[in-house]
């Protein structure tokens, strides 16, 4: 019972207590470079989720005969390998998706999402948690690509996975896009937002001061 | 010649790698707590990837470009799904070397880049040079020129950021909002201000 229940936080701890994006500063960069639309983000979610799962089980099998030297540059050629196979796959079958995701499939590679993973927790782990694990953090990073996207293609264009939600004004409906939501500020303005929420919302995320003001020297009210 | 000018001020400012490609953010938001620590990292991007595009440029379209094996008698042979990987390698190769060289002739510069160097061999703005190249097919030139003018880009822009974020370590900030939050809400805020290059470009 204890063991499923361990395993069940492992799945659930990275979805929004230890998200990978929002508290570890993990995997921005293609976090916010493919959320334009929401048809993109969930591809790109869908490929880190599964190069993740699946290098963290690969790792971990043969945890015990990497030497400890080289084990990074052992984990960045079995990511790479699985990153190829994904990037050709997205080339045979989504053109089009996979033109609009230019080289940032290629950056799994070097996403320090999925090297963070492995090398925190698959190589001390045997597969099956490791994998748990590495799925739980792919989920949590999907939940906030996912989140931006959608905000970003609603606001921007009124439309979610191309279709129109809200009516645009040039075709007789109400709503005016917001085109700076489709520009490179805004992903930022969204995320730092978004961690502002996680964060208020739970508090012991928050980070300490670096600077305590020194003590006021007037009275205390 | 005006054309290589051209690309080293787009890369530097208008395809601003943090700023408007968000590329290397991890080590961009990591690292710029304090503006020496910036200016460390800024400095040690822009050889790398000076050294390094050129270098995988040589790789590219000696090696793995469909054709390149042609001499060989093997014209319809295509390696360039390798070039992921043997990218990496010679990033990560490299990396070391001028790891090693600078401590061995330049020993103040080695101290000085402390531990980015090895760290860059991760860095995704680094990896995105070289597939940028690729998909652009730049020549062995512009490709230098490519590698030293994104990394100067992300030199200003880590630089400045570190800069910004000293000056707020006094500032008084809701406590959700403090070190990532506002890290964010600052690169937007210069981000829009890499915007407005884009303009200047569209307009020449």
């Amino acid at each position: 019972m204890t063991a499923a229940r361990a395993t069940w936080s492992t799945l659930t701890d990275p979805l929004v207590r230890q998200n990978p994006v929002t508290l570890q500063i993990l995997g921005i960069c293609s976090a916010l470079a493919v959320t334009t639309t929401l048809a993109t983000a969930v591809t790109m979610s869908v490929a880190l989720t599964i190069v993740l799962t699946l290098s963290a089980g690969l790792v971990s099998a043969i945890r015990r005969h990497i030497p400890g030297t080289i084990r990074l540059i052992v984990q960045i050629v079995i990511v790479a390998s699985l990153v190829i196979v994904i990037d050709q796959v997205l080339q045979a079958y989504f053109a089009e998706i996979s033109r609009a995701l230019s080289v940032y499939v290629g950056l799994i590679t070097t996403n320090c999402l999925v090297l963070g993973r492995t090398e925190a927790f698959a190589r001390h782990n045997p597969p099956f948690p490791a994998m748990i694990d590495a799925f739980g953090n792919g989920l949590g990073y999907s939940l906030v690509l996912v989140t931006i996207g959608g905000l970003r293609e609603l606001f921007g264009k009124g439309e979610l996975f191309g279709r129109t939600i809200l009516p645009l004004a040039d075709a007789g409906g109400w709503f005016t896009p917001l085109s700076l939501m489709l520009l490179a500020p805004s992903a930022f303005f969204l995320l730092g937002l978004l961690v502002w929420a996680v964060r208020t919302i739970l508090p012991e995320q928050s980070e300490a001061r670096e600077h305590t003001p020194p003590p006021s020297t007037e009275p205390a009210e | 010649m005006t054309g290589l000018w051209e690309l080293f001020l787009t890369a530097a400012f208008v395809d601003n790698m943090p700023l408007t490609l968000f590329l290397g953010l991890c080590t961009f938001l990591a690292l710029s707590r304090r503006p020496e620590a910036a200016l460390g990292l800024g400095v040690a991007m822009t050889g790398v990837l000076g050294v390094t595009v050129p270098l995988n440029h040589l790789v590219y379209s000696y090696l793995l470009a469909p054709g390149a094996w042609a001499w060989a008698g093997l014209p319809e042979i295509d390696l360039s799904y390798l070039s992921l990987i043997a990218f990496i390698g010679v990033i990560a190769a490299s990396v070391q070397l001028l790891e090693m060289l600078l401590d061995r002739f330049v020993p103040s510069i080695h101290a000085a880049f402390g531990v980015f160097l090895p760290l860059l061999t991760v860095q995704c703005a680094i990896l995105a040079g070289s597939l940028f190249m690729v998909e652009r097919s730049y020549t062995l030139a512009q490709s230098a020129v490519f590698g030293l003018g994104s990394g100067l880009g992300f030199a200003v822009a880590v630089a400045m950021l570190g800069a910004i974020r000293t000056r707020l370590a006094y500032a008084d900030l809701p406590p959700g909002l403090r070190g990532l939050g506002i890290a964010f809400v600052l690169t937007g805020l210069m981000s829009l201000g890499f915007a407005a290059f884009s303009q200047m470009a569209a307009a020449q």
